[in-house]
């Protein structure tokens, strides 16, 4: 199921392989994205370089920071709820890996197969709210504490546009399966961001709000709360949330190509050819930086919103149009 | 077992490899950072000054009442998932049952934001 080799397999052998193949995938687009666009293109958008002096234009300084995290002295804050405090990490990036299992990278190339594929994903991503809470709460820091509320109550407000913007793509698709969905979009022979295109926008602006980036980071606004429920936190413990955020950006530019952009398609090719299990991991990486590009470039450009505004646009705009955007789908997908 | 079983045995091995992950991590760092205690490191972070009473103060009503509201549409979401699905084979019978169910969705979103619950004061 995973490889195309004419080995059969073991159940274990194939999950241990699926295992290294996931850490790869999970941490190498992450430092693709931090260094990519956080060092470099945050950089010049702000006419300077950037990193420069660790390798050839500032590629190893990933690496040096890396090191200089994992030397840092490890804080518990004396008043802190110790077993809170130590267990939010976890929860975290569990909810992190878990994502990464439903994207598929080629006709055969899956790490797993389920038929509620989409939904597993939007399922498990909410997850991390849990972990964000138990951050705040456990620092028993008043920042700390805020930021918590204030990321809760966003990430639960932006997982309805979230949610009603991908029944569009469901609906089109008649799939929760996410290489059902890669498979439609080859049949239809055109790719679902130009039916969907109301969709699109709503999952990009969802996904920024979900992944706490600017300009939709109250929860961690250094004016106000310091760095939010991060506040407390230091060395290690303080780059397994950071790991965790960029690696969800990574995921879920990767799960909007798959549903909007293809996936790991490439138009006018055979999609179920042998060789485009190979190569499929490689387009599917090109679609996600493409979408990354964007979600990093509203984050360097706007300015942050005010609480207010933030509840205001989810509520009143944004929900209002993916349900209209449903019904118009449903319409057209009835009447043609 | 099952292929339907096993994606999700896979499932929880992925959690576990992610607290693997993380346990790594820390035990690495554990080997490598320097331990120098100071009663003023544990104080928790206030602007520099010293904490005002409890971390754990009274926060605001209002993320409560978004979070019901969140619940109430959240679980509608569910339902509309299976009816997107199946569209075609239920035709304009399900397409009119839908749009009734999402006018009453939208009536309790307007109702919502009639009484003032969306404004954030």
């Amino acid at each position: 199921m995973l490889t195309p080799l004419a080995i059969e397999l073991a159940y274990w052998q194939e999950t241990i392989i699926k295992g290294v193949i996931g850490l790869v995938a999970v941490l190498l687009p992450t430092g693709a994205l931090v260094y990519l666009f956080l060092f470099k293109m945050m950089s010049f958008m702000q006419s300077r370089l950037g990193p420069m002096e660790t390798g050839p234009y500032g590629q190893l300084q990933l690496l040096a920071e890396f090191g200089k995290f994992l030397q840092k002295e490890d804080i518990f804050p004396a008043k802190a709820d110790r077993f809170v405090f130590a267990a939010a990490p976890f929860v975290v990036l569990v909810s992190t890996f878990m994502l990464v299992l439903v994207l598929p990278g080629g006709p055969d190339a899956t790490f797993i197969d389920i038929n509620t594929g989409i939904y597993f994903a939007l399922a498990v991503s909410s997850v991390s709210v849990i972990g964000i809470l138990m951050a705040g709460w456990g620092s028993a820091s008043k920042y700390s504490l805020l930021g918590g509320l204030r990321a809760a109550g966003q990430l639960i407000a932006y997982e309805l546009p979230l949610v009603l913007s991908v029944v569009g793509v469901v609906i089109m698709a008649e799939s929760l399966n996410l290489s059902d969905i890669v498979h439609k979009q080859n049949e239809f022979g055109m790719w679902f961001i130009l039916p969907q295109f109301i969709g699109f926008f709503l999952f990009l602006v969802s996904v920024q709000a979900e992944l706490t980036q600017p300009p939709f980071d109250m929860p961690q606004a250094e004016s106000e709360l310091v760095t939010g429920f991060l506040t407390e936190y230091s060395g290690i413990r303080f780059l397994l949330f950071f790991i965790a955020e960029f690696a969800t950006a990574a995921i879920f530019s990767a799960i909007g190509a798959t549903l909007f952009l293809g996936g790991w398609t490439i138009p006018f090719v055979d999609a179920n050819a042998e060789f485009m299990n190979y190569i499929g991991p490689l387009v599917l990486a090109a679609k996600m930086i493409l979408i990354a590009f964007l979600i990093f470039w509203f984050r360097i450009t706007y300015p942050r919103f005010r609480e207010d505004q933030l509840q205001r646009l989810a509520w009143k705009f944004m929900i209002p149009l993916a349900l209209a955007n449903i019904v118009i789908t449903a319409i057209l997908k009835v009447a043609l | 077992m099952s292929e339907f079983l096993r994606s999700y045995l896979t499932v929880a091995i992925f959690g576990l490899l992610a607290v693997a992950l993380v346990t790594a991590l820390l035990g690495i760092s554990s080997l490598l950072r320097p331990t120098r205690p100071q009663a003023q490191k544990y104080i928790n972070y206030e602007s520099g000054v010293d904490p005002v009473g409890t971390g754990w103060g009274q926060s605001n009503i209002r993320y409560y009442i978004f979070a019901l509201l969140f619940v109430m549409f959240d679980v509608e979401a569910v339902f509309i998932f299976p009816w997107a699905t199946r569209l075609e084979a239920y035709g304009v019978f399900g397409l009119v049952e839908m749009a009734i169910f999402i006018f009453i969705l939208l009536l309790g979103l307007l109702y919502a934001w009639r009484k003032g619950v969306l404004r954030w004061i």
